[in-house]
C-alpha cells in the first residue's frame, strides 16, 4: 500500500478532530449564551473540587455498586488513551508498535490495558443488564423515553465494540507473533493476559487471513474511537469531557445560600433611600436590553448554568433523591438539565440558520419546556445538589424562574401570594401583628 | 399562665447600656405558632437556667424574607433582610442565635451581602458551645433510655454542613440514638422548604411529611427529635396521620434539654 494507508489515516484523522472541533465551539457558543457570572475567585478551591470530584469520583462512590463499576469504565478510558498515542503514530508513520522497544513497561502497559479493556467490558455489560433487565427505577422513569434511553444504550454498545475490537486487535496481532519463524512485521511485543485466550481461534487460518483481519480490527478500532468522540456532542456523554470544567466552576458557596440578586438590591436601596428624588427619571442609556428579573429562557440563565446542562449524562441520582419526585409529583430535577439542554440547542440551531443572529421563535424555556407545576414542587431541599456525581445544580434553574414566574407575571400559587402579602403587610407570612411578636413570653 | 421567663429586648438593655452575649432571634414560627412558641419558651428556659446574658428584638424583628426568596419574591426578602439589616446594625449586634434553620441559613448566608456581618449560630450549636464550657450541664432525666431518632433539617445538614451539635445534645440524655436509613447528608427533606409550608403540595401520590415520617417510625422511636419548627410541624402531622401520636412524640432538641432537667 506504500504510503497510501498513511495517507488516508492522515485524512480520516483531520476530519475526525475537525468535525469534533466543530461542534466544540458550537458547545462554547451555547454556554455564552448564558449570562456572566463570576466563577473565577478561590483558585484552590476550585481545583481541589476538581481534584476530588472528576478526576478522583469521590462523589460517584456514595452508590457503591454503580460507583466502582463506573471508576473501572473511567480509569479504563482513561488509561486505554494512551493506547491511542501508539495507535496515531504507527498510523501516521507506518510504524508497527512504536513504543515496543520500551520492553517490560511495554509488556506492563499491554497487560494493563488488555486487563482494564476485560473489566470494561464486564462493568459495561453490568450497565446495561442494570438498564434493560433489572430496570432500575431511575433508568425506566419517564424522563427517558425514546432517544435519551436509546443515547444510553447506544454509549454502551459502543464501548463493548470499542473493547472487542481492541482485544481481537491484540489477539490476531499475538497469533502472528507467535508464528514459528516469524511472520512479516509483527515482532514479539507486548503481553497480553486476555487477548492469548482468544487467540487460539485463529489456529489453523492461513497467515494472510489473519493479518488481513488485524488490519481490520485495527483499523475499525481507531475510526469507532474518532466515531465516538464525535458521537459525544449529539449525546449525553459529554460529561467525559465537561465533568472537569463542571467541577471546577460549580458554587463554592454553603448549598442554603442562593444568591442575591443584584438588579434588585439596586432598586431596594434606591426605594429606601431617605434622599432619593422619587420623581427622577431613571438614566437611561441607549440600547439598553430592560433587565428582566429571573429566567425564562436559556439566554436568562448563566453560562456555569448552561455548562452543567451540557456536563449532565442523566444518571438521575438527582432525580431519585428528590422529594417532590419521590412522591409522585412532577418535578424531576434531571428533566430540568435535559430540558435546559434541549432549549439550547435548539437556540444554537437558531442561530446558526439565521447568520448568527437568534429570531425569536415564540418558544421559551418556560411552558414550551418547564411548566410552572414543576417548578413550584420543589422544597429547595438541595437533595438534587448533594447527590450531582459533578455538582450540576438544578435547584438553582428552578429558583431563577420561580423568581421569573413571580417577580415578572405575579403567577404565584395564590397561597403564596397571601403569605408574601402578610410579609409585606405584617412582617411574618401569617396574618399576626408586629406589634404581637412578644406575646408568647407572657402566654 | 404567665410563668417567670426573663426575657429582655434589645431596647431595654440599650436603655441600661447593656450589650447581650447574643441576640436570640425568635423567627416568625417561634414567636406565632403555637407550637413552635413552646420550643421558644424551652430554649429561654435553657439559657436562663445557664445565666446566659441574651436579648431579642420583640416587636422590632421581623421575617427574615427567607420563604419570600425560595418563593421567587427577591424584591421582598431584600426589602426585608434591609430593614432587619438596619436593625441589627443600630444595635450593633454581632453573634445571632436561632432555634429556626431557615432563619439561621438566611441571616447567615444571605445578609452579609446585603450589608449584614454577624456570626450566626443555630441553637444546638449555641447549646453545644454551653455544654462544652461548662455552662450547661445535660442529663437524661425521663428521656434516659428512649429511643430517639433525629430529623436533619435540609437547611441545617445539607445547607450548612450542620449534622453533630444536635446529636451531640442528644446523646448527652442518655438516651438511644438511632440513625434513619436516610439521614445526615442524605437525609429527606419534610416537605415545608422553599415556601411549600405556606401552599398545598403538587399533585401526586404521597405527602412529602408522611414519607419521611414513615422512615423515622422504621427506626420504632419514642421520640422524633427536630432541630426545626417547621419539620416539628410536618412531621407532627405525619405521626398523626400515621395514627401514632399515642406512642410517639415529636419534640425540639431545646425541649427535650428542658424538660429533661425539669426546666
Amino acid at each position: 500500500m506504500g504510503y497510501l494507508s498513511n495517507v488516508l489515516f492522515a485524512i480520516i484523522l483531520i476530519i475526525g478532530f475537525g468535525y469534533f472541533y466543530l461542534n466544540v465551539k458550537k458547545i462554547i457558543r451555547n454556554i455564552n449564551l448564558g449570562v456572566a457570572v463570576n466563577r473565577k475567585d478561590n483558585a484552590k478551591a476550585r481545583w481541589k473540587n476538581m481534584a476530588m470530584i472528576a478526576l478522583g469520583q469521590s462523589k460517584m462512590v456514595k452508590r457503591p455498586v454503580a460507583g466502582i463499576l463506573h471508576i473501572i469504565v473511567y480509569v479504563g478510558f482513561v488509561i486505554i488513551n494512551i493506547e491511542l498515542l501508539e495507535i496515531i503514530i504507527d498510523g501516521l508513520f507506518g510504524t508497527h508498535r512504536i513504543f515496543s522497544p520500551l520492553g517490560v513497561v511495554y509488556d506492563i502497559l499491554i497487560g494493563s490495558f488488555e486487563i482494564l479493556a476485560f473489566l470494561v467490558l464486564f462493568a459495561v455489560t453490568v450497565f446495561l443488564i442494570r438498564r434493560n433487565v433489572v430496570k432500575l427505577k431511575r433508568f425506566i422513569h419517564s424522563d427517558l423515553k425514546g432517544w435519551p434511553k436509546s443515547d444510553a444504550n447506544y454509549i454502551l454498545y459502543f464501548e463493548i465494540i470499542l473493547m472487542t475490537l481492541f482485544l481481537l486487535m491484540n489477539a490476531t496481532d499475538l497469533h502472528l507473533q507467535n508464528v514459528p519463524g516469524g511472520f512479516s512485521h509483527f515482532i514479539k511485543a507486548g503481553s497480553f493476559p486476555i487477548s492469548e485466550f482468544i487467540a487460539p481461534v485463529f489456529n489453523g487460518m492461513p497467515n494472510e487471513a489473519v493479518m488481513l483481519l488485524n488490519e481490520s480490527f485495527w483499523w475499525l478500532h481507531i475510526v469507532g474511537i474518532l466515531v465516538f468522540m464525535n458521537y459525544l456532542y449529539f449525546s449525553k456523554h459529554l460529561h467525559i469531557l465537561l465533568a472537569f470544567p463542571n467541577t471546577y466552576f460549580a458554587n463554592l458557596n454553603p448549598q442554603g445560600q442562593f444568591d442575591n440578586l443584584a438588579s434588585v438590591t439596586a432598586e431596594v436601596k434606591l426605594m429606601m433611600d431617605p434622599n432619593a428624588d422619587p420623581f427622577a427619571a431613571a438614566p437611561v442609556s441607549e440600547n439598553e436590553v430592560p433587565v428582566k428579573f429571573g429566567a425564562s429562557d436559556v439566554q436568562d440563565l448563566n453560562w456555569v448554568q448552561l455548562l452543567n446542562a451540557y456536563t449532565c449524562t442523566e444518571c438521575g441520582r438527582c432525580t431519585s433523591s428528590c422529594p417532590a419526585n419521590q412522591t409522585g409529583k412532577k418535578l424531576s430535577p434531571r428533566k430540568i438539565m435535559m430540558d435546559t439542554r434541549d432549549r439550547m440547542e435548539e437556540v444554537g440551531k437558531n442561530i446558526d440558520s439565521n447568520k448568527g443572529v437568534f429570531v425569536p421563535d415564540n418558544k421559551s424555556l418556560l411552558n414550551d419546556y418547564i411548566t410552572p407545576e414543576e417548578l413550584w414542587a420543589c422544597t429547595s431541599c438541595n437533595a438534587c445538589v448533594e447527590e450531582c456525581p459533578v455538582n450540576i445544580s438544578p435547584l438553582s434553574i428552578i429558583m431563577d424562574m420561580r423568581r421569573y414566574l413571580v417577580m415578572e407575571q405575579s403567577a404565584a400559587p395564590m397561597p403564596l401570594n397571601a403569605m408574601m402579602t402578610n410579609i409585606e403587610n405584617n412582617g411574618a407570612p401569617w396574618q399576626y401583628s408586629q406589634q404581637d411578636r412578644l406575646n408568647w413570653k407572657n402566654d | 399562665m404567665s410563668e417567670n421567663l426573663n426575657v429582655p429586648t434589645m431596647a431595654e438593655m440599650l436603655a441600661q447600656g447593656k450589650q447581650p452575649e447574643v441576640l436570640f432571634w425568635v423567627g416568625c414560627a417561634g414567636s406565632f405558632d403555637d407550637r413552635a412558641k413552646k420550643i421558644t419558651k424551652a430554649f429561654v428556659r435553657i439559657l436562663n437556667r445557664a445565666n446566659v446574658s441574651f436579648a431579642v428584638l420583640g416587636t422590632e424583628e421581623s421575617c427574615t424574607g427567607d420563604p419570600a426568596k425560595r418563593a421567587g419574591n427577591e424584591f421582598l426578602f431584600q426589602m426585608q433582610a434591609m430593614m432587619n439589616i438596619e436593625v441589627l446594625n443600630a444595635y450593633e449586634a454581632k453573634k445571632i442565635v436561632t432555634a429556626c434553620p431557615h432563619c439561621f441559613n438566611t441571616l447567615k448566608n444571605e445578609y452579609p451581602e446585603l450589608g449584614g456581618h454577624y456570626e450566626v449560630v443555630h441553637h444546638t450549636e449555641f447549646l453545644k458551645s454551653l455544654l462544652d464550657s461548662g455552662r450547661l450541664t445535660i442529663e437524661g432525666g425521663q428521656f434516659k433510655g428512649k429511643r430517639i431518632t433525629f430529623h436533619d433539617p435540609c437547611y441545617l445538614g445539607r445547607a450548612n454542613n450542620v449534622y453533630e451539635a444536635p446529636r451531640d445534645l442528644i446523646q448527652k440524655l442518655d438516651v438511644e440514638l438511632l440513625e434513619m436509613k436516610r439521614s445526615k447528608a442524605n437525609g429527606l427533606c419534610c416537605g415545608a422548604g422553599g415556601a411549600q409550608m405556606f401552599k398545598d403540595a403538587e399533585p401526586g401520590n404521597k405527602e412529602i411529611n408522611v414519607e419521611r415520617t414513615e422512615d423515622a417510625l422504621e427506626t420504632k422511636p419514642d421520640i422524633i427529635a427536630a432541630g426545626c419548627p417547621f419539620c416539628n410541624t410536618m412531621l407532627t402531622d405525619g405521626v398523626k396521620n400515621k395514627e401514632r401520636e399515642g406512642d410517639v412524640k415529636v419534640m425540639d432538641i431545646a425541649e427535650l434539654i428542658a424538660n429533661a432537667q425539669d426546666l
